[in-house]
């Protein structure tokens, strides 16, 4: 009992990450019915960006700044490198082939991807870094819920999360911009018409998108320690299929498949083998691709002829 | 016939013609005159000089070369003319490798003849290419695309992880470590053992698979994948069957990867994990687009120009009339005015002279590396600063300033847009002699993503594709 | 007269939304049945339906007398029903004659090997294809001939790419025709021409036709029978005359009370 409920716990930090850089994906899909092929990559600057802050105040042993201000000037720098990387992709590569082919920005986004590894790779060589979490929050510091000891990282982590989702959702339902976000994700052009600055509107989702991810980024150093080059690859398709099995486009939809693809890699990795828990995420992906591709909460899409 | 409808206006510009433009029009108006067999015999013919003229290192890579070719011709039939994109391509690559040398080594042990391995290979590829088009009757765009990646990753993960079929104890796919031993294709009794055999192998095959292909691509088959590219539900009213043909193409496209993996695995006597990543799906996809989707052609140059590059990254003094060729064509290119062109190759060398100045006074004399072999090693000598120590840390910055310069000049004009050039050249070169140039793999990495992301928004027909009109 | 086309009690519903209710329609060979009313009134859907995109809640649709519901879009097009589109499709990146050429795939039986070795037998149906393609542009007159064959579609005008459209819905062979809007966004001289172009589609080239439109001089000036539909429902039926001054279609087009007037 107690290690399903250490596994849950795993699965709630994994798939909060997993939610954070999925509501990219959604978002960026939702209003322009696209895959960011090249988020991940974002979400991996996001990681190194808080690395790099880490260093820069004194490293995780010998901090010079309380660490709560810390950990926040971490993700804040993450937010502000991954949200740059995003709005430059979007301005620069995605933006000049609105008007072409289906096939063009697909295109343009895998070479980006690829690019952005290769930066990565130059900037940060193949060596990973190592946040050394512990030493920043020590393990004994924690909640004991019940039979159960939880790290306080990972209480950071859900927490941050489920509040900067709480916070999205209601960007998205009450503010000016969101709203706007989700007349164009409904009908980009009636949106155009009615007066929204469809340009601004995209930029804003991709840089809260992006946002989302690098701070996931950060949350990944904090919880399991290692960040390297390629993390933003597998964490991608991973947050891709959450993004796909919650229903994509929508947001709701991104953070329940981010819970979703949590827990089943929690529970797969644990009570089956870890090397499986990439295929049973593959797997899950093609199930849905085939047998419902508008995910659980997604809307069907429906064409005119 | 001709003369029934012709009205005046067509009488009297009846021979008008799409005629190109821009940069590489005459090079594009000598190409379209010279007729299809004549080009590929010409080609042969160059080809087959070539492995007398290079060493055995020059021949091996004369073969990624026509292997690059053969796979940009078969992703060409999936994305260029049936419009699907496919990005799990490298794994029928691999398929087709790892199933021959499966069955040509002592890994089960099994070493089957060529003439009953290479049908089976490339059919049960072909297989696998119909199998893994079934997701293509209701998954079109992004969804085929992230299917067809994760297979791929399936792929490579499945080989090197699940080696073995639960229960039985025999290694299929060596794991981690790859198979080898791999017998070479022989027949006849000739065995393709050198080198030179499977060059010219590979050019009898490619040269067979051109001809094909311009053939089925001017019959029904080719017009009914370029339909269903062109409007699927359309092509579907007008009696075409969108379902099998998806199939046809993945099959096909599948086939040929087959046929080259196979004839890769004999090659390189092995086959390992490694060389099937995405990092080669990108390859043959840069060489694609650089070529032009959807050209025949286009695909021959695009692998030619991708395949050589590492190779030229790799000998520096190469890599650097690469590189410094590149900067001045692009200036020439961007820059119209001379005016203009020369205050930005002033500026550079100004800032060029300052930054020196300014490094030596923060720090002194030691931080001073030896300038690399390359091309400039002497030529750029007391202008261009080497760092021997902080070369990390400044080159980084240095890198990143780079790419936000580049940015820069995309959106500004005029003066504006001169000012940002200096530094953004001089601190290119800066990061090329201190770190590109010295980092091969990594260096291709960036290019070749970069033509990727380049290529879409400045030219996505390529370099021989035709441009294309897009219903929005 | 035999039908070649006959709808009984159609039903199709999107969501809550009834589109087409209740529907019986006829087309008789050699006829030309145009479908009118207002946007929204269930046409196109209609079309869908017949062509195999949709498929009905209830009801069936017969060809020849037998029911091609659930079939696929190919397979209803080899039965011998082509159409064209209300938003224009063709294939704009092909050659015009391509376009056409296309069409004719399922009369067709090369393999690929046998294209990939230009077999004689590659050769002779290649020319065989060519030449009812041009046969089939020439119909045309002068519009889409010699050397626009070899210019892609993207490179015609607006109206020529309909007299596309159209041309390469005949290189399917088909008995029905069904065209939907063949002349919007016509000016009056390319309008008196499509007018004048289906009456020889029916005369010379013996289809049965099933039209929507919106511009009445076309509606009139070709139809043997005029339907009427508005909200799903049909409202109307016969001769152009008595359809135009029913007064449920007034009002459908000029809203409640205008039959009055």
């Amino acid at each position: 009992m107690e290690f399903f409920l250490q596994q849950t716990v795993n699965g709630l930090t994994l798939g909060s990450v997993y939610a954070l850089i999925a509501l990219g994906y959604s978002m960026v899909y939702g209003v322009l019915k696209f895959l960011n092929f090249a988020h991940g990559e974002v979400y991996m600057f996001g990681a190194f960006a808080g690395y790099g802050v880490l260093t820069v105040l004194g490293g995780p042993s010998a901090l010079i700044v309380p660490v709560w201000l810390a950990i926040t000037l971490m993700f804040v720098a993450a937010m502000a490198v991954a949200s740059g990387i995003g709005v430059a992709l979007e301005r620069f590569a995605y933006r000049p082939l609105r008007k072409a082919s289906r096939l063009a920005p697909l295109i343009s986004a895998i070479g980006a991807s690829f690019f952005l590894q290769a930066a990565a790779l130059l900037l940060f060589t193949a060596n990973s870094r190592s946040y050394d979490a512990p030493s920043l929050i020590p393990i004994e510091s924690g909640l004991t819920l019940g039979p159960i000891n939880v790290w306080l990282v990972r209480i950071l982590v859900i927490v941050t999360a489920f509040v900067l989702m709480i916070l999205l959702t209601w960007w998205v339902k009450s503010s000016r911009v969101g709203k706007a976000v989700r007349a164009v994700s409904f009908d980009t052009e009636a949106a155009a018409m009615m007066g929204v600055d469809v340009d601004r509107v995209i930029v804003a989702t991709f840089l809260i998108g992006s946002a989302l991810a690098g701070v996931g980024g950060v949350m990944v150093g904090l919880v399991f320690g290692r960040i390297f080059h390629l993390m933003g690859f597998i964490a991608g398709l991973k947050a891709f299929t959450a993004a796909v099995v919650g229903g994509i486009g929508s947001i709701p939809g991104a953070m329940l498949g981010g819970l979703l693809i949590g827990f089943a890699e929690a529970y797969t990795t644990s009570y089956i083998s870890s090397t499986f828990q990439n295929l049973i995420v593959f797997g899950l992906l093609i199930v849905f691709l085939l047998v419902r591709p508008s995910g659980f909460l997604g809307r069907p899409e429906l064409a005119k002829v | 016939m001709s003369h029934i409808g012709v009205d005046r206006w067509v009488e009297e510009s009846g021979d008008r013609q799409e005629h190109h433009t821009g940069w590489t029009a005459p090079a594009r108006r000598l190409f379209d005159k010279v007729r299809p067999g004549w080009r590929l015999a010409i080609f042969i013919a160059l080809v087959s000089i070539y492995p007398l003229l290079v060493s055995q290192a020059g021949v091996r890579i004369g073969i990624t070369v026509l292997v690059l070719a053969m796979l940009a011709l078969g992703l060409n039939i999936v994305v260029g003319w049936a419009g699907l994109l496919d990005l799990g391509y490298v794994a029928f690559y691999g398929f087709g490798a790892y199933f021959y040398a499966v069955v040509s080594s002592d890994q089960l042990p099994a070493h089957w003849p060529t003439w009953v391995s290479i049908p089976v290979v490339v059919a049960a590829t072909a297989l696998l290419g119909a199998l893994l088009s079934l997701p293509s009757r209701r998954l079109v765009g992004d969804y085929l695309a992230i299917m067809t990646l994760f297979f791929a990753q399936v792929f490579v993960e499945i080989v090197r992880n699940y080696s073995r079929l639960p229960g039985v104890e025999t290694d299929i796919t060596g794991g981690p470590n790859g198979i080898t031993g791999v017998d070479p294709l022989s027949l006849f009794g000739f065995q393709f053992n050198t080198f030179s055999r499977n060059f010219y192998l590979l050019v009898a095959l490619l040269a067979l698979l051109i001809v094909s292909l311009h053939h089925i691509n001017d019959s029904r088959t080719g017009r009914a994948w370029r339909a269903l590219r062109e409007d699927t539900l359309a092509a579907e009213h007008m009696t075409t069957p969108v379902n099998r043909l998806k199939m046809l193409a993945f099959a096909v496209g599948a086939a040929i990867a087959g046929l080259s993996g196979a004839i890769f695995a004999a090659v390189q006597v092995g086959v390992f994990p490694n060389n099937f990543l995405l990092v080669f799906l990108i390859t043959v996809y840069a060489a694609l687009i650089l070529g032009g989707l959807g050209s025949i052609p286009g695909a021959i140059i695009g692998a030619i120009a991708v395949a050589f590059t590492p190779e030229i990254l790799r000998s520096p003094g190469a890599a650097g009339w690469l590189f410094y060729i590149g900067v001045l064509a692009l200036l020439l290119v961007v820059l119209k005015q001379r005016a203009r062109l020369a205050a930005v190759i002033a500026g550079v060398v100004a800032f060029g002279y300052v930054f020196r100045m300014v490094a030596l006074g923060i720090w002194d004399e030691t931080i001073l590396g030896t300038a690399n072999d390359t091309l400039t090693g002497g030529i750029l000598d007391g202008w261009l600063l080497i760092l021997g120590e902080h070369q990390d840390v400044v080159t980084n910055y240095a890198f990143v300033l780079v790419i936000v310069g580049v940015l820069g000049v995309i959106v500004t004009k005029g003066w504006w847009r001169v000012a940002i050039f200096v530094p953004t050249i001089y601190l290119a070169v800066f990061v090329w002699e201190n770190k590109l140039a010295l980092q091969p793999s990594v260096t291709r990495q960036l290019l070749f993503g970069g033509v990727l992301m380049v290529m879409m928004a400045v030219r996505p027909q390529g370099l021989l594709g035709t441009r294309r009109v897009e219903i929005t | 007269m035999t039908p070649i086309l006959e709808i009984k009690g159609l039903h199709k519903a999107f969501g809550g939304l009834n589109v087409v209710r209740d529907l019986d329609l006829v087309v008789n060979t050699g006829e030309v049945v145009s479908v009118i009313g207002p946007n929204g009134a269930g046409k196109t859907t209609l079309f869908n339906m017949i062509s195999g995109i949709y498929e009905p809640d209830d009801g069936d649709i017969l060809l020849d007398g037998a029911s091609i519901v659930g079939f696929s879009p190919e397979q209803i097009s080899n039965l011998g029903v082509a159409r064209t589109f209300q938003t224009l499709r063709v294939f704009l990146n092909m050659t015009v004659r391509e376009n056409v050429m296309a069409a004719t795939y399922g009369a067709t039986k090369t393999r690929m090997w046998q294209s990939a070795l230009r077999t004689p037998a590659a050769r002779r149906e290649e020319d065989e294809v060519r030449r009812r393609a041009e046969e089939k542009l020439a119909f045309f007159g002068d519009r889409l001939m010699g050397y626009r064959w070899d210019q892609p579609a993207y490179s015609l005008s607006y109206a020529n790419r309909r007299r596309l459209e159209i041309a390469r819905a005949m290189a399917t062979n088909p008995r029905l025709l069904m065209l939907d809007e063949p002349a919007a966004g016509m000016n009056p001289v390319e309008t008196h021409e499509i007018t004048g172009l289906i009456g020889r589609l029916r005369e010379e080239a013996g289809y049965s036709i099933l039209v929507i439109e919106h511009d009445m001089h076309v509606v009139e000036g070709i139809s043997d029978r005029v339907i009427a539909l508005d909200h799903g429902v049909k409202i109307a039926e016969g001769a152009f005359g008595d359809v135009a001054e029913d007064p449920a279609v007034i009002e459908a087009y000029l809203g409640y009370g205008a039959a009055t007037k």
